[in-house]
């Protein structure tokens, strides 16, 4: 390699005869440390801004399924009314679900499209693209939980919750978010199209229905019983239940925590390796 | 003079498939290269090696100064791709992609503001600077992802078939702009399809068949190998009957036409003659002996639709 390595280029003012660097052949100027992610995040807050349909759809139907299991299943689930308390951690966090879906088919896109080679033959770390991605799907969750949660105040829902533990139930619903924004993120990567991530997706959303989000896992039917106390929807459910209601924590907070964890750090591991199969593939 | 882009003995393996196998390259700088071959023939696995989206599984790569395989960060400060489909942001505006890039290349969010209108102006896209590139045609989607590649001035640009898809009207205000490139200074490295492409726009020009360069120089020099024009005698319906090459000279063309008068079916009514430029598939069965491995994309200027290559869906 040797004798290739002196080779350099002409640079040739350009015709315009332009003072500024940028008209001018040349190297880029090297970027600020945090200027790609920053410049990503950006780009993504602008897309779920833009997206309008799936804004309304990640909050309007977590609402709708609120207002529906409240008012039409409520009393026949518990005739004593109560049941709105129950159900509303579960909502928050099929909410969160349903917000983060739209990320793999977001990353899908890029990996698709051929925007991703272009930002991989740039001198930046392309893997922030998955950064902005990931940010603005947390901050697009933590708002439409808010408005969940806002939903749930005004039908009903009387949580018992001090400042403090307002304050464990926003830390472990933003890492539920994020643990699940990974996962969608990895499935985006792996999806050949951005239809197949969607459809991925969407099994990933039936899991709440089979834990103690709706209904306690102890009238299930023996066999589902501890697929659904098992899954890692379950143990977040009951920590956000916990801390909102005077229900017993026990160690599920533990074992949210654990999950949650260990849910990030498989996606990243695995859509790390599979970001960098792909280059230069689509 | 300096050279830009140095390759040597470049392999790649897909599966089973060598996609090249064994390519040489050498692009002075400051000139136009245009790597010409058909579908599935390893130019986009060569342009994905050189702008550092894929490694070699052996060989040897500079690009502008710097070792490929080694100093990667530092070509990617000096490249610019525009790969076959548009890599464009469809959510976002025409301005806001460019100063996206800007950014991203290290402008301030003023330059990038100020090289943003520069670039929409140049490009002819002012009117539409404001609105969602998805709504833009091929055509102006086209003309910003080439303008998103010029956002900094970069001394070695990569076009992977830039003008695949577009109209006749569209490819030739893109032969312009690629031409005001290498005046700028910059090496353009562009794979195409289109003899005529190659043949309008480069300096030098590299027939790629098999992942092997099989003929290398100037447009001149390349068609000197393949002769001149081509006589065509075509029935009734139009189909063709014969093909007869020729070396372009007027005693060339009588011999052709010599030739096909001993052809019973020219005497036939409705029989006409067409003199046409030599296609791919000629320059391939001058240079290779043989046709052109595909039976598509040999409509030489005609815009055919971008296929998705052989080499690609090799890579699934």
């Amino acid at each position: 390699m040797s004798s290739m390595s002196t080779v350099t280029v002409t640079v040739t003012p350009s015709a315009a005869g332009s003072a500024r660097t940028v008209g001018t052949v040349g190297a880029r100027p090297r970027v600020g440390a945090l200027t790609a992610e920053s410049v990503f995040i950006g780009r993504s807050f602008r897309h779920s801004v833009r997206d309008v349909e799936s804004m309304l759809m990640s909050v309007m139907l977590p609402v709708m399924l609120m207002l529906m299991f409240t008012w039409i299943f409520g009393n026949a689930i518990d005739p004593s009314g109560g049941y709105v308390d129950y159900v509303v951690p579960g909502i928050i966090l099929l909410c969160a679900g349903f917000g983060a879906s739209s990320t793999a088919v977001s990353v899908s896109r890029d990996m698709t499209t051929g925007v991703i080679d272009r930002f991989r033959t740039m001198p930046i770390r392309s893997g922030a693209v998955l950064t902005g991605h990931v940010v603005a799907s947390l901050v697009r969750n933590l708002f439409a939980t808010a408005v969940v949660i806002g939903v749930g105040l005004l039908v009903g829902f009387r949580p018992s919750a001090t400042p403090l533990e307002w304050l464990a139930v926003f830390g472990i619903v933003a890492l539920y978010i994020l643990a699940i924004t990974y996962l969608f993120a990895a499935i985006g990567l792996a999806a050949g199209t951005p239809e197949a991530a969607s459809g991925y997706g969407f099994i990933l959303l039936f899991l709440p229905y089979i834990s103690s989000a709706f209904v306690p896992v102890s009238t299930m039917p023996d066999w589902l019983q501890p697929i659904a106390e098992n899954q890692p929807i379950t143990p977040v459910i009951e920590t956000i239940r916990a801390l909102l209601t005077d229900a017993p924590l026990g160690d599920e907070g533990w074992w949210a925590l654990g999950w949650c964890v260990a849910i990030i750090a498989v996606a990243a591991i695995w859509g790390a390796w599979l970001f960098s199969r792909k280059a230069g593939r689509r | 003079m300096p050279l830009a882009i140095e390759a040597h003995g470049l392999r790649k393996r897909f599966g089973r498939t060598d996609v090249l196998a064994g390519l040489d390259l050498a692009v002075p700088a400051g000139t136009i290269f245009a790597l010409l071959g058909p579908n599935g023939a390893g130019k986009t696995t060569t342009i994905n090696i050189l702008t550092t989206l894929v490694r070699p599984d052996e060989g040897a790569v500079s690009v502008a100064g710097h070792d490929v395989l080694t100093r990667p960060d530092e070509v990617r400060r000096r490249i610019s791709l525009t790969g076959q489909s548009a890599a464009v942001d469809e959510v976002l505006t025409g301005t806001e992609n460019l100063v996206m890039l800007g950014r991203l290349s290290g402008l301030s969010a003023r330059d990038a503001g100020a090289r943003a209108a520069e670039l929409l102006e140049r490009f002819d896209l002012t009117d539409a600077a404001g609105r969602r590139v998805g709504t833009y045609s091929g055509g102006m989607r086209r003309r910003l992802d080439l303008a998103l590649s010029l956002v900094v001035a970069v001394p070695v640009i990569f076009l992977d078939e830039p003008t695949t898809g577009l109209d006749t009207r569209s490819r030739q205000e893109l032969w312009a702009v690629i031409r005001s490139l290498a005046d700028d200074g910059a090496t353009v490295f562009l794979t195409t399809q289109y003899l005529e492409e190659a043949d309008r726009l480069a300096d030098r020009i590299a027939v790629l068949d098999r992942g092997r360069i099989a003929a290398e120089g100037t447009a001149d020099e390349l068609k000197a190998r393949i002769g001149g024009e081509v006589v065509e005698l075509r029935d009734e319906s139009g189909a063709v009957l014969a093909e007869l090459p020729t070396d372009g000279t007027v005693h060339g063309l009588r011999a052709a036409v010599d030739q096909l008068d001993r052809l019973p079916a020219a005497a036939a009514a409705g029989a006409t003659v067409a003199i046409r430029r030599p296609s791919l598939d000629d320059v391939f069965l001058a240079i290779t002996g043989r046709d052109a491995a595909s039976g598509t994309g040999t409509d030489i200027g005609t815009g055919t639709e971008p296929e998705t290559t052989p080499e690609l869906q090799e890579a699934k």
